[in-house]
């Protein structure tokens, strides 16, 4: 190897491992250590009763559900920001990042308030027979609401840099508005929908404080994965802990591989359309 | 670069269309962004001015205050030294290992709160690895200041170091070789030549770093045993007083935490418009 010019190889290196090593790596191995105490059998026992079973389905099944949606309204709200001018927009721009700086306890309790039965659309909902705060429907919102910021922001610069004579061509050649959609502006935008879709689902997962307030964390019905640790954790039940957080880790890592492969998969396929 | 410039005059159907849609977002983003946001003020302010201050002037929420800035005021340096060193490193040197080393800093960004906070309990609670030693020792660490911190130093991790690395990879490393074939030493190198060019998006990395930091829950919840006046950060008040049905007083800190969040909007967003191109390499796809 050439003579580095650079200065700071080694000690840059060594911090970064070091710091990295202390505060990641050896905490994450007292949870594999700790985790790993538990037998086969209790854990089969923690995984099969009901109220892990409905905690982890509610957690997984409702971020990707909330990722989902995210990606449906992302995509909308991103074009408008992108494409359109109307007034407000700049407002509007900047208040996008709300859910990543709003602390999550405080828009935990906002959007409780607002959603109860007593709360201003709360009541309003259920007038209408719908029900939100303390329902598995809250804690779905909770989790559009923290992840809603990172589909718009991954968007927003891949659509200001789509050109946009391709869509004209492909309206001149005959193309309704629809097909040029589907056919010329959708595909080269999926891959990057789908790191907007992988980095909302991974904050829902593990998302507690906004959920916990909305949810009401009722056994069976509303409970969040994140929830069952810390009742573990206060029942000193310090393996039980350890060993259903390290179920959540590893699945949240599964699903982020997945998504990885077939990001790889969508931008092959994206590639003629450019 | 507007949709005037285009060729045609929107027909008719176009211009439905559009409105709809941009009906549509605003509505969303009134729902999910302005809605809460204005709850958050509308019920601190509930029972009127007075009774505002009073609650935000009682001795929990002073020590809740105090304590949540000192929090900050630790872990924000700690990842702000590593985030340049992370930086440096990854966007300077090539070596073996290099992509293991950027996911495990972005490792923590994909942890959930809950289990960044359990993972120290398990290090350091009277259960885990080095309780016995730091019980024996009279150091407390879970349901500590201590253990707050590191939790939050966690949590907070990557901000730094997320902004620097695009940033530092795109400006490249003419600037700082010239530096030092003139014969700066490192440190000259580091303070004239490449703090000047990242300056920017550092103070951006460490504003939302900061307020991570300071609204931080989950992670906090765990290690910090609500034990009021000692261990309670300011989100952690928010919930207790929340819990014990004190709504207008959870709102009264809450709306301090939403109004730390609207400065950092609005400076973040300064920073965007004055020093765009100084914070973010603008690659199409990039962050």
């Amino acid at each position: 190897m050439r003579r580095r010019i650079l200065p700071g190889f080694n000690i840059s290196l060594g911090y970064a491992l070091a710091y990295l090593g202390l505060i990641v790596l050896l905490p994450l191995t007292a949870l594999a250590w700790k985790a790993s105490g538990i037998s086969i059998a209790g854990l089969l026992h923690l995984l099969a009763s009901p109220r892990t079973l409905t905690a982890l389905r509610l957690s997984f099944g409702g971020a990707l559900l909330a990722a989902s949606i995210n990606v449906v309204a992302g995509l909308l709200v991103a074009w408008v920001l992108v494409r359109y001018r109307f007034p407000g927009r700049r407002l509007f721009d900047a208040l996008i990042d709300l859910p990543f700086a709003l602390p999550t306890a405080v828009a935990g309790i906002a959007l409780t308030t607002l959603y109860a039965p007593n709360g201003w659309l709360g009541g309003w909902l259920a007038t209408l027979g719908i029900k939100v705060a303390y329902t598995p429907l809250g804690v779905l919102l909770a989790m559009v609401f923290v992840g809603f910021p990172f589909v718009v922001r991954t968007l927003q610069p891949v659509l200001e840099s789509l050109e946009r004579d391709v869509e004209e061509a492909a309206e001149s050649l005959g193309a309704r508005r629809w097909q040029t959609f589907l056919r010329v502006i959708l595909p080269p935008l999926l891959p990057t929908l789908l790191t907007g879709f992988a980095l909302a689902l991974s904050r829902a997962v593990g998302e507690y404080g906004s959920v916990i307030f909305i949810a009401g964390n009722i056994p069976l019905h509303s409970e969040i994965a994140p929830l069952l640790i810390v009742q573990k954790l206060e029942q000193f039940d310090y393996a039980g802990a350890a060993a259903l957080g390290a179920v959540m880790l590893l699945s949240s890592f599964v699903l982020l591989l997945a998504i990885t492969l077939l990001q790889r998969w969508s931008s092959r396929w994206a590639e003629p359309a450019r | 670069m507007s949709m005037r410039a285009s060729a045609r005059a929107p027909d008719w159907p176009r211009r439905l269309l559009r409105g709809a849609l941009v009906l549509v977002a605003v509505g969303f983003m009134v729902l999910f962004l302005l809605l809460p946001l204005a709850t958050v003020f509308v019920e601190a302010l509930r029972a009127g001015v007075h009774a505002y201050l009073a609650s935000i002037r009682q001795p929990e929420a002073l020590a809740a205050i105090r304590l949540t800035l000192l929090v900050a005021a630790i872990a924000v340096p700690l990842n702000l030294v590593f985030g340049v060193a992370a930086a440096w490193l990854m966007t300077r040197f090539e070596f073996r290992g290099k992509a293991l080393l950027g996911a495990l800093i972005d490792l923590p960004f994909s942890v959930s709160p809950v289990i960044a906070g359990l993972v120290y309990v398990l290090l350091f609670g009277a259960q885990g690895w080095f309780g016995p030693w730091l019980d024996a020792h009279d150091v407390r660490i879970i349901f500590a200041v201590p253990g707050l911190v590191l939790a939050t130093v966690f949590i907070t991790l990557p901000f730094v170091a997320r902004e620097l690395i695009p940033l530092m990879q795109a400006q490249g490393s003419e600037e700082e070789q010239a530096a030092r074939v003139l014969g700066a030493n490192g440190w000259q190198m580091f303070f004239r030549v490449t703090l000047p060019n990242i300056r920017w998006a550092l103070l951006y990395g460490v504003l939302l770093c900061n307020a991570r930091a300071m609204g931080e829950f989950g992670a906090v919840s765990v290690v910090s045993g609500h034990i009021r006046g000692l261990t309670t950060t300011m989100p952690l008040e928010v919930e207790m007083r929340y819990n014990e049905y004190d709504f207008a007083g959870a709102f009264a800190v809450a709306s301090l935490l939403a109004l730390l969040a609207l400065v950092t909007l609005a400076v973040k967003t300064l920073l965007e418009w004055r020093y765009g191109n100084e914070i973010a390499a603008h690659a199409p796809g990039g962050h």
